[in-house]
């Protein structure tokens, strides 16, 4: 299925909570979902026969400038039956980047969403253990936030530059 | 009460033999040569004391030197099974290599866990390198050379060598390592485990000569290569490879090296040793190596004894190493070929075969001594027979099985 | 799981109880490949949980690359699976010139030569890969001798691609839009001969020492009890934990983007690919560690053919580099995925039409294959524990990037 007729399965069946569909750009078309949403929209995703999205590729936050008030995260599905591919797309605001968890429905959600939170502070719900994964537990800051300031000391010890 | 010490604990146990050669040396050699004098007010005990003491130091400072050979040995015996050299720089052909690691080790850090038993982490490695060269007491390189000829001689042995085990264990816990006590209880299990078949196995021969003695048991095997006690009743066959499984198993080799197993627990109970402890751990660990070897030839292989009735062809001192140093390269071609079991396989392989199957052999080497009241030449030939027989049928079966088992395809 | 272990042993009265160790595997640990650190309860010998804790090895690739233009990210993905590295640039240049919409029908198509050129390396990359894997595998199973030999004929691999690129391990060689030109081969050069002659030459060298090593070590029977039904991965769990490339074949999925979704100039060459099986004959289970080691034996062999088609075709003429004046791709975003050794090695990127990314995103198949870990790896040995790592084939510098 292409990402336009998926689009419209998803107009469908949730309505009011998918946004629209970003085709104009180059590269992929992704579908805009609310972020209440996106659980539901990507149990809905995976349980379904003729979509059956069984693996998520990728799970990536983006923060697109310093001016932007919204903190994005991408949803990169394939499907292994069907071999068919989608995007899906979410966006919250910076000061309360709050998203419901999609580890319960792809187990590599875990530890994607883990990355996210550790990066750019978006806090998913319901995950099980959101703790930072790449940098130590007492870091602070979300380094992959453009409005991120590179901190001149790390416990006491001066960060050279 | 007093006759109970003048007659020692154990009365039937004769530690020292009423012949010992030490005793002999003094009276037929040093007192005739000393000063009349002297001579007169010189005790025998003494002087016996003395022979032996200085034996113990030639003993203990030349051993050393077994494991020094070894280690290079190994190094250059794996090169060569990885295509490489090996040592190449230090003498020629890299021969003094170990000789500067060792220099290396003595002078390199003594470092005692500050949270660890401080007295049991500075004695586990005495205990063990002890042990280790206390094993070689009992063991009769040649017709003469035997530092003391037991008459409980491989007794002694299963007994000192499992005590290796305690010093193990002591290394382990001492550490305040985990990796440290996962490693010593790995190999408390080990050792203790095949402890067993390598004893059932050894019991086999002691039917079979009925005697404890080692000096017994290599004379008993005078009469070439037929008559060693491999070849001896088919039993006794068996009895070898669970016996030399069992020592590789002893000595924590591949592929039972788990107690030090790299890859898993980083070096097991020696993780926190360095310098000169270190290097004691390394010196027993090849020490240990050359002894259950040379006990598996003793035991075995004919000890000194030659191929041949009457020549000396792979016969004496040299023939006996040359022997022992087979059996230890086989070890070191195992170590360099296989990979390592887990640890529940590893107890496996002891308790649901070499321990039934050792037990089998004790029945089948009872029968067999009833059935040939002594060994002739009929016995021994029909036990080659069946030997050869269970060999060809062996290779047979595995060769079939070999090749039905099919090569997986993919897609 | 909680729940379920407490109504157990309120069954069993008198179940033995043990106190739990908890023992820190790593970061410095002969077989945790680099800098895995993994925190096991044990019991005895036998795992409780092993939960792995990552982020050793973080150097902010993606950071970094928010501040570096698109060329000058290529060797940074050198330094992501360093053991791989030619896979590593091909993704991103591949997602970036998907990006920039490069094609036939454009002007600045990447040439003929260099496609042939990036999958002959990548392909020789992809058996140094396995090499290295194999015998890394077999060191953690406690055997040392593969290792040597996977080292001295990867010493080969490495010998020819120092050839085309000058480096050993970061080689910064495949580009945007073709290959680097620091070397030149000219076509139909003696140098261009030689050096193809001398793939040949390693070719026939290698290839009857895939079958050496699976008599070596595959078929040991100690290996394959120590691999055989360990660790069992079904193909569900394997998607949905996203393992890829051999770990997921090695659950038994049929699923390789060099076939099914083909790149670059991959639907030209004909190849298998490798799929585990059931082997109830030697104790083989579908998913298990030995499974997931034999994929890759076989994938170099697969790798071979296809190294074999280029050398009988030759090298086309032409450019090795397309046509391009300034790598500014247009507004708008790609995730592309190709096929690295270690499985799908996907690149997010986002662009905003200026010649620096705004996002990028390495999706890496060691960080969601490594996340598996803690599910495959209850109840086992501390032994198996270090099979799993070796059979899920990690590189820390791919996981933490």
């Amino acid at each position: 299925m292409k990402s336009e007729e998926i689009y419209d399965v998803l107009v469908d069946k949730f309505g009011e909570s998918i946004l629209g569909i970003d085709s104009e750009l180059a590269g992929d078309p992704s579908i805009q979902i609310a972020p209440t949403a996106i659980s539901d929209v990507c149990q809905f995703l995976a349980d379904t026969d003729t979509l059956a999205f069984d693996s998520l590729m990728c799970l990536s936050g983006i923060d697109l400038g310093v001016k932007e008030e919204v903190l994005s995260v991408v949803y990169h599905l394939h499907s292994m039956k069907n071999h068919h591919n989608v995007v899906l797309k979410t966006s919250v605001p910076k000061t309360d980047a709050h998203i419901p968890t999609v580890s319960h429905i792809w187990k590599t959600a875990d530890w994607h969403e883990r990355e996210t939170y550790d990066l750019y502070g978006i806090l998913f719900d319901g995950h099980a253990d959101l703790r930072r994964i790449l940098l130590p537990d007492d870091w602070e800051g979300y380094p992959l936030r453009k409005d991120y300031q590179e901190p001149d000391f790390y416990r006491g010890m001066r960060v050279p530059y | 009460m007093s006759d109970f010490f003048s007659d020692g604990f154990f009365k039937n146990i004769n530690l020292q033999d009423s012949s010992n050669w030490a005793t002999d040396f003094v009276q037929d050699v040093i007192i005739p040569r000393l000063p009349e004098a002297v001579a007169g007010h010189f005790s025998v005990e003494l002087g016996t004391v003395i022979v032996m003491l200085v034996c113990a130091g030639i003993f203990v400072a030349v051993v050393p030197l077994l494991p020094l050979v070894l280690v290079l040995a190994e190094r250059k015996v794996a090169a060569r099974f990885q295509n490489r050299t090996g040592p190449m720089r230090v003498g020629p052909w890299g021969t003094l290599q170990t000789l500067a690691d060792g220099l290396k080790l003595i002078f390199k850090e003594d470092f005692i866990p500050p949270q660890g038993d401080k007295v049991l982490f500075l004695l586990a490695p005495y205990v063990i390198f002890a042990c280790s060269f206390a094993v070689f007491a009992a063991i009769p390189f040649g017709q003469d050379i035997l530092v003391s000829d037991f008459n409980i001689g491989i007794f002694y042995i299963m007994a000192i060598s499992s005590v290796i085990v305690m010093g193990v264990i002591m290394a382990g816990w001492s550490s305040n390592s985990k990796w440290s006590l996962l490693g010593s209880l790995r190999s408390a299990a080990q050792i203790v485990s095949y402890e067993i078949p390598l004893g059932l196995s050894i019991l086999t021969i002691v039917m079979l000569v009925g005697s404890l003695s080692m000096r017994e048991i290599v004379a008993s095997q005078d009469g070439g290569i037929f008559t060693w006690i491999i070849f001896r009743s088919p039993f006794t066959f068996i009895a070898f490879f669970i016996f030399f499984i069992s020592a590789i198993a002893e000595v924590n080799r591949t592929p039972f090296d788990l107690p030090e197993a790299e890859s898993e627990i980083v070096a097991g109970f020696h993780t926190e040793y360095s310098g000169m402890r270190f290097a004691l751990f390394f010196i027993a660990e090849y020490a240990n190596m050359f002894a259950v070897s040379a006990i598996g030839v003793t035991l075995f292989l004919g000890g000194w004894q030659g191929v041949l009735p009457g020549y000396d062809f792979l016969g004496g001192l040299p023939g006996f190493v040359i022997k022992t140093l087979g059996l230890v390269f086989l070890m070191m071609w195992l170590r360099w070929t296989l990979p390592r079991l887990r640890v529940d396989q590893l107890m496996n392989l002891c308790w649901k075969y070499f321990i039934p199957i050792s037990f089998f052999n004790i029945l089948g080497t009872g029968i067999w001594g009833l059935i040939f009241k002594e060994d002739d030449v009929w016995s021994i030939g029909i036990s080659c027979a069946i030997i050869y027989i269970a060999l060809i049928s062996a290779y047979a079966i595995a060769g079939r099985n070999l090749a039905r088992r099919p090569e997986p395809q993919p897609s | 799981m909680e729940s379920t272990q407490q109504t157990e042993s309120k069954i069993i009265e008198l179940k033995p109880f043990t106190d739990e160790m908890v023992v820190n595997m790593g970061p410095q640990h002969p077989s945790t490949h680099g800098v895995l650190r993994l925190e096991l309860r044990l019991d005895g010998e036998i795992v409780r949980e092993a939960i792995p804790h990552i982020g050793y090895l973080h150097r902010c690739f993606e950071k970094h690359s928010e501040n570096l233009s698109y060329p000058q990210i290529i060797p940074f993905t050198d330094r992501m699976d360093y053991v791989a590295a030619m896979n590593q640039n091909w993704g991103f240049c591949l997602a970036v010139e998907k990006l920039l919409e490069m094609d036939e029908t454009k002007d600045f198509a990447v040439p003929e030569r260099a496609e042939y050129l990036r999958v002959l390396i990548c392909e020789l990359n992809r058996i140094a890969s396995h090499l290295l894997s194999f015998g890394t595998y077999g060191m953690d199973i406690g055997a040392f001798t593969p290792f040597l030999y996977a080292f001295r004929d990867r010493e080969r691999l490495l010998l020819l691609f120092e050839k085309v690129c000058g480096a050993r391990l970061t080689y910064n060689y495949i580009r945007i839009g073709g290959v680097s030109e620091i070397i030149p081969l000219e076509p139909g050069s003696i140098a261009e001969q030689n050096y193809l002659d001398e793939i040949e030459g390693f070719l026939d060298y290698f290839e009857p020492k895939i079958d050496e090593y699976n008599d070596l070590l595959t078929s040991n029977s100690i290996f394959s009890e120590r691999t055989m039904g360990v660790a069992v991965m079904p193909a569900e769990m394997a998607i949905s934990y996203g393992a890829t490339g051999p770990n997921l074949r090695g659950s038994g999925v049929d699923w390789d983007l060099r076939r099914d979704e083909p790149y670059s100039i991959y639907d030209r060459f004909d190849f298998d690919v490798p799929i585990a099986k059931d082997i109830p004959e030697l104790g083989a289970v579908l998913g298990d560690c030995w499974s997931r080691y034999k994929v890759r034996m076989d994938e170099m062999k697969e790798s071979v053919k296809i190294v074999r088609q280029i050398l009988a075709e030759g090298l086309p003429d032409g450019p090795v580099m397309a046509d391009l004046k300034a790598v500014r791709p247009p507004k708008g975003e790609i995730y592309f995925r190709s096929e690295a050794p270690r499985g799908e090695l996907g690149f997010y990127i986002v662009s905003d039409g200026t010649p620096k990314p705004v996002r990028v995103k390495g999706r890496s198949p060691c960080f969601s294959a490594l996340s598996a870990l803690q599910e495959l790896s209850r109840g086992l040995m501390v032994a198996d524990i270090i099979a799993i790592i070796g059979s899920i084939d990690i590189v820390m510098g791919e996981v933490d990037r």
